[in-house]
């Protein structure tokens, strides 16, 4: 495959099947590797489409700051995109993000406000819609409501999924921003009749929900509950067995949050197997390990690692 | 019929400090009115005008019950309840 850059190389990833860890050959699993695009994690796709969008609107010319709240990710995939394009980058971060994550932002010249780790990503949305009302010359990209970030899937993880896979019957994600399973799927509610669109949500440690009120939550706007069949709540302590499973089973090296849609998926897989139906379950393998090795997850017993994930934001 | 209810740090003051609490009945919404009578007050930030307050995500057996049937979910014995407040993730 050539291109004519990076950016051009974003998406188009395979889709691996998981021979070990599927329940039956009429039950089978399947791995959407987003680990494999140019930053190594999904979010180059509305990362992309959100500065192609806001190009298009004329919000964002050349020399311009872009800012955005985010935990890792987006902000390393705008990092790339805007050194290239020759923006500046501001990330608000929550500090309970892993220490790689920053490294990398920084590397590809992002500047990273903290934002407090009792907050967690609530408070870095709320710092960051501060300070774009205090810098009204800087553009907020705002992942969690722009749609660009669910059209990004709309427009390219879904198409790719069901053309490499036209018989799919499930599709799971994890549940942040709400983009990949509004985009993937709204698209494959509109051609896969009986499509289930399934939803895993992390479930931090204590210490990460200690603060917060239940009257001050926070629901992206981008998230319409009549895109999705159901949704899963998945506890660190799950996140990580998946993710070990995967690792020894299939020999995919996937981050935490990985574990916790391996998880959900095989969960409805087990539940097509008793059901006698068939079935074929998508998930998606959001980034690779790398940025999570710090944490620990990959060492020692699970009960260490979860012990050392506590208060760690690891989606 | 015993169900396991477990408590957000920010809802203990409810509860005695207690991580998890154990409640009764047949449906989620009579669970909750239970737990109200042992915890007073707590039903109040669960729910609001007959259904459950938009920042509180409720959990049976790891499922979101707004998926389920809400608060007239079918609870029985051994199931687990998860209470959480509504967080961002990305």
């Amino acid at each position: 495959m050539r291109f004519d850059s990076l950016i051009d190389s974003v998406g188009r990833t395979p889709l691996v099947g998981l021979p070990r860890l599927s329940p039956s050959p009429d039950v089978r699993v399947w791995a959407k590797l987003e680990d494999r695009n140019p930053t190594g994690s999904i979010k180059d796709r509305p990362a992309l489409w959100m500065i192609q969008q806001a190009e298009k609107d004329g919000l964002l010319t050349p020399g311009c700051t872009i800012l955005e709240p985010t935990s890792g990710n987006t902000g390393i995939s705008l990092a790339m995109s805007a050194k290239l394009k020759g923006y500046r980058l501001i990330c608000v971060m929550p500090e309970n993000t892993s220490e790689e994550r920053r490294q990398l932002l920084r590397m590809w010249g992002a500047e990273i406000i903290s934002s407090p780790a009792a907050g967690g990503s609530n408070e870095a949305v709320r710092r960051a819609k501060e300070l774009a009302e205090r810098n009204p010359s800087w553009v907020m990209l705002y992942q969690y409501g722009n749609p660009a970030n669910w059209r990004s899937h709309y427009e390219s993880t879904g198409p790719e999924i069901l053309e490499d896979l036209p018989t799919v019957t499930h599709f799971v994600a994890g549940l942040g921003t709400t983009g990949t399973l509004m985009g993937v799927g709204r698209f494959l509610r509109e051609r896969v009749p009986g499509v289930q669109i399934v939803a895993a949500e992390p479930r931090y440690g204590e210490l990460v929900y200690g603060l917060r009120n239940v009257d001050e939550g926070f629901i992206p706007e981008l998230y319409d509950e009549s895109v999705l069949t159901t949704r899963f709540s998945v506890g660190s302590a799950d996140a990580l067995r998946r993710t070990r499973e995967l690792l020894t089973a299939e020999g995919i090296f996937a981050g935490v949050s990985t574990g916790a849609a391996l998880h959900a998926a095989l969960g409805v897989a087990r539940k097509a197997v008793k059901a006698g139906e068939r079935a074929d379950v998508v998930f998606v393998v959001a980034d690779g390990g790398w940025k999570y090795l710090s944490t620990g997850a990959y060492e020692g017993t699970l009960e260490e690692a979860e012990e050392r994930l506590e208060g760690q934001l690891w989606a | 019929m015993a169900i396991e209810v477990r408590i957000p740090t920010i809802l203990r003051n409810y509860t005695g400090g207690a991580k998890a609490v154990t409640a009764e009945g047949a449906t989620l919404d009579e669970l909750i009115s239970n737990l109200e009578s042992a915890h007073p007050g707590i039903k109040e930030r669960l729910v609001d005008q007959g259904a459950l307050r938009r920042f509180v995500n409720v959990y049976l057996n790891d499922e979101d019950v707004r998926f389920l049937g809400g608060l007239g979910t079918p609870v029985s014995d051994g199931d687990t309840v998860t209470v959480l407040p509504a967080v961002a993730g990305g």
